[in-house]
């Protein structure tokens, strides 16, 4: 199967090492990818909160570019692009006469069209469904045996209807890729909950009350490092741990967080046997040094 | 079919916190989740404590948390619940205190949707408009649909870390008020959703969405009072200058840049900048900054998208 691989902003801005990380691990596994050199941004949920037409527009472009290369299934490797495209395509699919006035705009701008051909899939949903557990489980040479504790993010779990792959009240498949290479998942409420990321900047202490509860949770659980398929997750969870350790201590002043945080690629990269390097850890803010040595 | 039901029981006056209670009913077939409940308290244990009156998914009462999620118990057949989950476990909705049992203390929900004002105003103290609108509806977004059973602020993420915020519900009241075109205080009520508890607490987790038995879409609703609330001029907080300035980065580069938008974002708030720059220097250092002024192929394009759509508009 071939897939039209959207990157997204943050992989080619903020995140650089989940790019580098996801072209690793597909490489390793051969899947049949094509990079859209050309892609725009999503809109992240934020641009529809501006003009709802424009966000489907820029979503409609990428859905049209896929098509026109002959390509049904597009590749997410951003939770909140996977539910912010993918929710555009499954609205676009259904309702015609939403489908036909954003195609006038879409023709009328860039000459596309887009006929509701294609499937938008995240990388997590592609290496269950797709691929396969078994398959991927050939490709595991450095079995973890560390407790992970998985990360949904908001976007690829809800709202159902247009997301539809996990079961939004009890997902599985990011368990079954950490059971996959070798690792633990670790059970835990914060794992549907939200990482806080959309408010960050504006409303910092209800971020960082998010951010403390959940790695705190995790970390209470017994996890050697939280994975997660969104990379704006990542961000929260990563760079503003510090900042939530300093808030929980406030009232808690024996607590420590100090929770690596992995991009889904890290995971399933450190179990092909890739370097940490290579992985770009080095790149987190908060350090994965502790996992890395459990696990060499 | 006899199915276990596992109840969080809890009566502040006695028992020191919550504890589970195994009850087993003959179910029958359609049998929901209510009806078990109501023969549990009429055979088997009359301390079993709920609220519920109509039945039939209007009256809202009996919203609580069934396998961890919000549900009104009359609308949840009890056999798909148990194929789905394996298993019953039911508690009170989560964010508001319980009472007894599955009764939880409803005040703070109620005081916050009587903040919003939800009710017609208008100028000067004249008479009410009462006359029924054709297309009133269709205008609303199905935000008249609400029946006030708190599903969706006991889902909040937002208000679980900040319980000040005013919440799903009565920010859909608000919205349901808003679009009213008879209503006359558009201008106030939007003004006093710009606080600190308002509009802009919330996080998009979706959950409201998710959980409302009514498909009211709270959070869709709140995104339409932020948008109405830039188009009325409240657009220079760090809040809406989120979406102004994302959409504008977009709209020139293609692209959304992590490192531009926050200093767009609070560009001229010094306390806020002061709060950003030391993160901003970590970030740099560990490559995580995108040079701002890359070429982005593609984005000649976006940009007559967003041309079209400012013509339009």
């Amino acid at each position: 199967m071939k897939y039209a691989l959207f990157p997204g902003c943050a992989a080619k801005g903020a995140t650089p090492e989940l790019y580098a990380s996801t072209m690793k691990v597909v490489g390793r596994l051969g899947l049949d990818i094509v990079e859209l050199e050309a892609f725009n941004c999503c809109g992240a949920g934020v641009i529809t909160e501006a003009d709802p037409d424009l966000a489907y527009t820029l979503n409609a472009r990428t859905l049209a570019t896929a098509e026109k290369m002959g390509i049904n299934n597009v590749m997410t490797i951003c939770g909140t692009c996977q539910g912010i495209l993918g929710g555009a395509n499954k609205n676009l699919q259904e309702d015609e006469a939403l489908r036909e006035r954003i195609n006038r705009a879409l023709k009328d701008t860039t000459g596309l069209e887009y006929h509701g051909t294609v499937e938008v899939k995240h990388l997590q949903w592609i290496l269950v469904k797709d691929f396969g557990v078994d398959e991927l489980g050939k490709f595991i040479t450095h079995p973890l045996h560390v407790s992970i504790a998985p990360f949904y993010g908001c976007y690829i779990l809800r709202p159902s209807r247009a997301t539809g792959f996990d079961d939004w009240e009890n997902p599985t498949s990011l368990e079954k890729l950490i059971r996959a290479v070798g690792a633990y998942p670790v059970e835990y409420d914060g794992r549907t909950k939200c990482c806080g990321f959309p408010v960050l900047l504006e409303k910092d202490q209800i971020s960082l009350s998010m951010v403390a509860q959940n790695v705190g949770e995790a970390k209470e659980k017994g996890s050697d490092a939280m994975v997660t398929p969104c990379p704006l997750c990542h961000m929260s969870l990563d760079i503003y741990q510090e900042r939530a350790e300093d808030r929980l201590q406030q009232e808690h002043p024996d607590q420590t967080l100090g929770v690596p945080i992995l991009h889904l690629p890290q995971l399933l990269g450190l179990a092909m046997g890739f370097s940490p390097k290579e992985l770009g850890m080095k790149r987190h803010l908060v350090s994965p040094a502790p996992l890395i040595e459990k696990i060499q | 079919m006899r199915v276990k039901i596992t109840v969080q029981k809890f009566n502040p006056e006695v028992d020191q916190k919550p504890y589970p209670r195994d009850y087993f009913v003959e179910a029958s077939r359609g049998m929901t989740l209510l009806s078990a409940l109501l023969k549990i308290k009429a055979e088997t244990d009359g301390t079993l404590t709920f609220r519920a009156s109509c039945r039939a998914a209007i009256c809202g009462s009996c919203a609580m948390q069934v396998n961890g999620s919000q549900k009104l118990a009359c609308k949840l057949p009890l056999k798909e619940e148990l194929e789905h989950h394996g298993k019953i476990e039911v508690g009170p909705m989560a964010n508001m205190p319980v009472i007894k049992d599955m009764v939880v203390q409803m005040n703070p929900f109620w005081e916050k949707v009587r903040a919003v004002d939800p009710f017609l105003m208008t100028k000067d103290g004249a008479e009410v408009p009462t006359e029924a609108l054709k297309d009133l509806h269709e205008k609303l977004h199905n935000a008249d649909g609400c029946i006030l059973c708190g599903a969706c602020v006991s889902a909040c993420t937002a208000y679980e870390v900040s319980s000040g915020f005013l919440g799903p519900a009565a920010l859909a009241k608000a919205y349901r008020f808003q679009a009213d075109p008879r209503d006359q205080a558009h201008l106030p009520r939007l003004e006093a959703l710009q606080g600190p508890d308002g509009i802009w607490d919330c996080v998009r987790c979706v959950f409201c969405v998710q959980v409302c038995p009514k498909d009211v879409r709270p959070m869709e609703q709140i995104v339409r009072l932020r948008r109405l609330s830039i188009d009325a001029g409240f657009s220079d907080s760090v809040e809406a200058r989120h979406i102004t300035e994302f959409t504008k980065v977009v709209g020139k580069e293609g692209r959304l840049n992590e490192a531009l938008l926050p200093v767009l974002m609070t560009w001229g708030n010094i306390k806020k900048m002061l709060r950003i720059i030391p993160l901003g220097i970590k970030m740099f250092f560990h490559g995580k900054t995108p040079f701002p002024f890359k070429r982005v192929p593609g984005a000649d394009q976006v940009r007559a998208i967003f041309k079209y759509w400012e013509k339009a508009k």
